[in-house]
């Protein structure tokens, strides 16, 4: 049997990241992994997607070569090619996760992790016993999967999850797409610029319900301009499938009915935990709706017993995972001056086309809350190397209170707002008001002018609108 | 409504204190005089006594808290019949003004002149407790957010404890101290700007400005004690009869709240009355003896004190005085005093009994010849008839300009004080 400091169960972003931490304090460590080092993030999610829609962006913009006085023949591609380089990018980056770990000596146990007892964990592959592990502290990162609905089962061929989208044998002609979450508009997007129809279907009244209702709305017309169909309000009732196509029934709103026929329907409903076959019965560890109930330093019901990530709950995200994992493992190893984590500085990032980026606080959600608000905006059209970039749009939006200055939210869509959105985060986490932002220089020509002025516009200065 | 206890400023220049000690438990019974609880600062420790009596009805700051900010509830009182559901009613106004915990109410603010100064010097800029060593360094470390709230909430970033890393101050500890009822006000000038040190050795400092009251202070007190040569005697009175008078005549009536210092008042100017030679001011060229007994009450005020003056205070009844001395004493702290009304004083009083002060000696304020400094009445051992008891016993020190009045006089005069002090029945005449 060995005997840990501190046992990972689950090796994703969550869980390996927790497992260096906690060697990079002195702990002895030990991460049970029974799939991939890495996780879904890593192997099924995140990463491989930023692979597909890489080479989606570049077949779109192969479309307007034209635009920018290129030209080519024969712009076409081969799917096989493309799902190759999106798992090869994938095997990169978990071989890299192995060798972290290695580094930090973190001890990996290839199997399938169980409490089995107070400050235990059996491990098992394929039935059979593989360790007996002892820790003081045991940290669960088992992570979750993908939602599904009754009547909308996923087969694996037609009707498909994130994972068989994500390896596609050949391009569907169509895509119905259920769900208009992050997961849901990736797919939805990529398979678009492939060439492929897509029709989106979201049961309530916005697409991207996360983001502030101004991005949606401004969305759903980038997206309908481009082809997309979005039926929103709207639900899939039943699929009828045939050999090579699925009809599926949606009712809109109102009740009336539709029939969608697709190539594939890709079910994006949402995630549940993997809290079943961890060893949770008979522990004082609490489970509501698929979740672990955690407290503010992740401590379950039962002592010793800490979870983190997708498997205690929203927002889904894998740095989400990876902070609430650094936390916990300091909180456990009494590092001095450790928070409980501000969900309101945690930004969240969809790579569909047009990019939306978010941080903090909607317009809506700072109103509600009470707050006085003042709001900045400002259009890509407005911005020198949007129009150079022949990204003329997207737009940037701020949210300050209006008494105190605050950052409550930034809500960005357009070109690379992904990679814009920390700036942002940043100064969210250092507590600038609209003052520290506005005498901040930005460098021209980028698009984070546009963050500037939209922070200057909010208090009615903007210089280029 | 329950009785609010505030917690205490010990200085004029405290802000928040730490809860050391509970001497009372909820449900028990107070009564005035009695310690409520020990009061920590960074300076000593000072015991609260209950103004009020009644039931101790609930403790709002436990014991131990740390930076409780003056003026914070820290407990309610149960007045004598009142229903302990009152207690729940957490909506409870805030009570302005000073330390409600006190010996006396009128001088509840009364600061000495000079011996006060001394502490009050050192007490200077009482800093936060941090969870962070600062250094030397007065640069305070605060997000951007948390200095703007704290600006618009009249609080100064320097006293709120930084949660942040490295100690800094962030929005969060800025929400928590106005949520527990605010650090120091800000005086609204011109921040002060550390300035590096001068002297090898020297930590950096502060610069504080003078303002018009400091120089005052300094130079008539320095003048005073560079001048007038003084000589202190001081007398132990028991004042157990005293309480017991007060007590009886607040019961009687809510028209009016006698505080002791309000019996110390009128019994100065009635000694003074009885020894006319100690109502006396040294004139240069001659020495004024005061035909009537005008009694200047040190006030502390933000940043410094003033003397509010009762007039003939030997002809007026104790609850003119008591009255009088409120309305002086609430409108000094709003600093809208009229100057006829702490000008031209001819005995000096200095109460410090509220803070727990057992006995000083205080500067006398020219052109007075004397000034009275009262200490705490406290429970002590006292031989009686060759057996041991115990009294409450007050100590208070005169301080007399020699120039003017001799030791014999000021014997005479604390005499008839002592005596008009213990036998309080006269003093009510």
């Amino acid at each position: 049997m060995g005997t840990f400091d501190v046992i990972v169960v689950g090796g994703g972003p969550g869980g390996y990241v927790t497992a260096i931490r906690a060697a990079q304090l002195g702990m002895n460590a030990a991460l049970v992994e029974r799939e991939h080092l890495g996780g879904i993030c890593l192997n099924w999610g995140c990463i491989p997607t930023k692979a597909l829609l890489r080479s989606s962006e570049i077949h779109h913009i192969l479309n307007r070569l034209d635009d920018y006085g290129l030209h080519a023949k024969e712009i076409g591609f081969d799917a096989k090619k493309v799902v190759a380089r999106s798992r090869a990018v994938a095997g990169q980056l978990s071989g890299g996760v192995k060798h972290l770990l290695k580094k930090n000596k973190v001890t990996v146990f290839d199997g399938h992790g169980r409490l089995n007892g107070p400050g235990k964990v059996a491990v098992s592959k394929d039935g059979e016993s593989v360790a007996d592990l002892a820790g003081k502290h045991i940290i669960l990162a088992t992570g979750a999967r993908a939602r599904t609905l009754p009547g909308l089962e996923p087969d694996g061929k037609l009707v498909w999850t994130y994972k068989e989208a994500m390896v596609p044998e050949k391009m569907p002609r169509s895509v119905l797409v259920v769900g208009s979450g992050a997961i849901g508009m990736e797919f939805a997007s990529f398979y678009r610029d492939m060439g492929a129809a897509a029709t989106v279907v979201e049961i309530l009244p916005d697409i991207l319900p996360a983001e502030d209702a101004e991005i949606s709305a401004f969305a759903r017309k980038a997206f309908e301009k481009q082809g997309m169909k979005i039926h929103t309000k709207a639900m899939v009732k039943s699929l009828k499938k045939s050999t090579r196509s699925v009809n599926a029934e949606v009712e809109l709103e109102g009740g009336r009915k539709i029939r969608i026929t697709a190539d594939r329907v890709i079910l994006a409903v949402g995630i549940v935990g993997n809290v079943e076959d961890i060893g949770l019965e008979g522990t004082k560890i609490k489970v509501d709706k698929a979740h672990v109930v955690v407290d503010e330093w992740l401590r379950t019901g039962e002592a010793g017993v800490y979870a983190i990530g997708d498997l205690v709950g929203p927002p889904w995200l894998a740095h989400k995972a990876s902070h609430e994992g650094v936390i916990c493992i300091e909180k456990v190893a009494g590092v001095s001056g450790v928070h409980p984590l501000n969900t309101s500085v945690i930004p969240g990032c969809t790579y569909c086309r047009p990019q939306i980026a978010s941080v903090g606080m909607s317009e809506k959600a700072a109103k509600k809350a009470g707050r006085a608000v003042k709001v900045g905006r400002f259009p890509f059209i407005g911005n020198g190397k949007a129009i150079a970039l022949g990204e003329p749009e997207g737009m940037i939006k701020t949210v300050f209170d209006s008494k105190t200055g605050e950052l409550l939210g930034a809500h960005m869509i357009g070109a690379e707002v992904t990679e814009l959105i920390q700036g942002f985060g940043i100064a969210k986490s250092l507590e600038t008001t609209e003052a520290e932002l506005m005498h901040t220089v930005f460098p021209h020509p980028t698009l984070s002018e546009m963050m500037h002025e939209s922070v200057l516009a909010a208090y009615g200065r903007a210089l280029h609108m | 409504m329950p009785i609010q206890v505030l917690m205490p400023a010990l200085s004029p220049t405290m802000t928040e204190g730490n809860l050391a000690k509970w001497h009372k438990t909820e449900g028990e019974a107070v009564a005035s005089g009695d310690v409520l609880a020990e009061i920590e600062t960074d300076k000593a420790t000072m015991e609260v006594e209950a103004v009020d009596e009644g039931i101790l009805g609930k403790i709002l700051v436990a014991e131990g808290a740390h930076g409780v900010a003056v003026n914070t509830p820290i407990a309610l009182i149960l007045e004598d019949g009142e229903d302990p559901a009152s207690l729940d009613d957490r909506r409870l106004a805030k009570v302005p003004g000073g330390a409600q915990a006190a010996a006396g109410d009128g001088a509840a603010a009364g600061k000495t002149s000079a011996a006060e100064k001394g502490g009050a010097a050192g007490e200077g800029s009482a800093p936060a407790s941090t969870q962070f060593e600062r250094g030397t360094s007065d640069r305070v470390f605060a997000s951007p957010l948390a200095r703007r709230i704290a600006a618009d909430a009249g609080l100064e970033i320097k006293s709120i404890a930084g949660s942040g890393p490295r100690g800094r101050v962030v929005k969060a500890d800025v929400e928590e101290a106005i949520a527990r009822g605010g650090a120091k006000i800000l005086d609204g000038g011109a921040k002060p700007t550390p300035t590096l040190a001068e002297a090898p050795g020297l930590p950096a400092f502060e610069a504080v400005p003078l303002t018009t009251m400091r120089k005052v202070i300094a130079q008539r007190l320095a003048e005073s004690k560079r001048e007038a040569p003084h000589f202190y005697l001081t007398v132990d009175c028991e004042i157990d009869k005293l309480l017991a008078v007060r007590k009886e005549l607040n019961g009687a009536s809510d028209a009016y709240k006698i505080s002791v210092n309000d019996f110390v008042v009128r019994a100065c100017a009635l000694a003074l009355r009885e020894v006319p030679a100690a109502n006396a001011a040294w004139a240069g060229d001659s020495i004024r003896l005061f035909q009537r007994a005008d009694v200047s009450v040190a006030v502390a005020i933000p940043d410094g004190l003033i003397t509010p003056v009762i007039r003939s205070a030997d002809e007026k009844r104790l609850v003119a005085i008591s009255n009088e001395m409120k309305d002086l004493a609430s409108r000094a702290r709003e600093g809208k005093l009229a100057p006829e009304e702490y000008q031209g004083g001819t005995f000096g009083l200095s109460n410090l009994g509220m803070f727990g002060i057992k006995e000083f000696s205080a500067v006398i304020n020219p052109p007075q010849a004397c000034i009275l400094a009262v200490g705490a009445g406290t429970q002590r051992a006292v031989v009686k008839d060759g057996a041991l008891a115990v009294a409450t016993v007050m100590a208070s020190t005169l301080s007399i300009d020699h120039r003017a009045v001799d030791g014999a006089v000021g014997a005479q005069f604390l005499a008839a004080y002592k005596r008009l002090i213990e036998n309080p029945l006269s003093i009510l005449l």
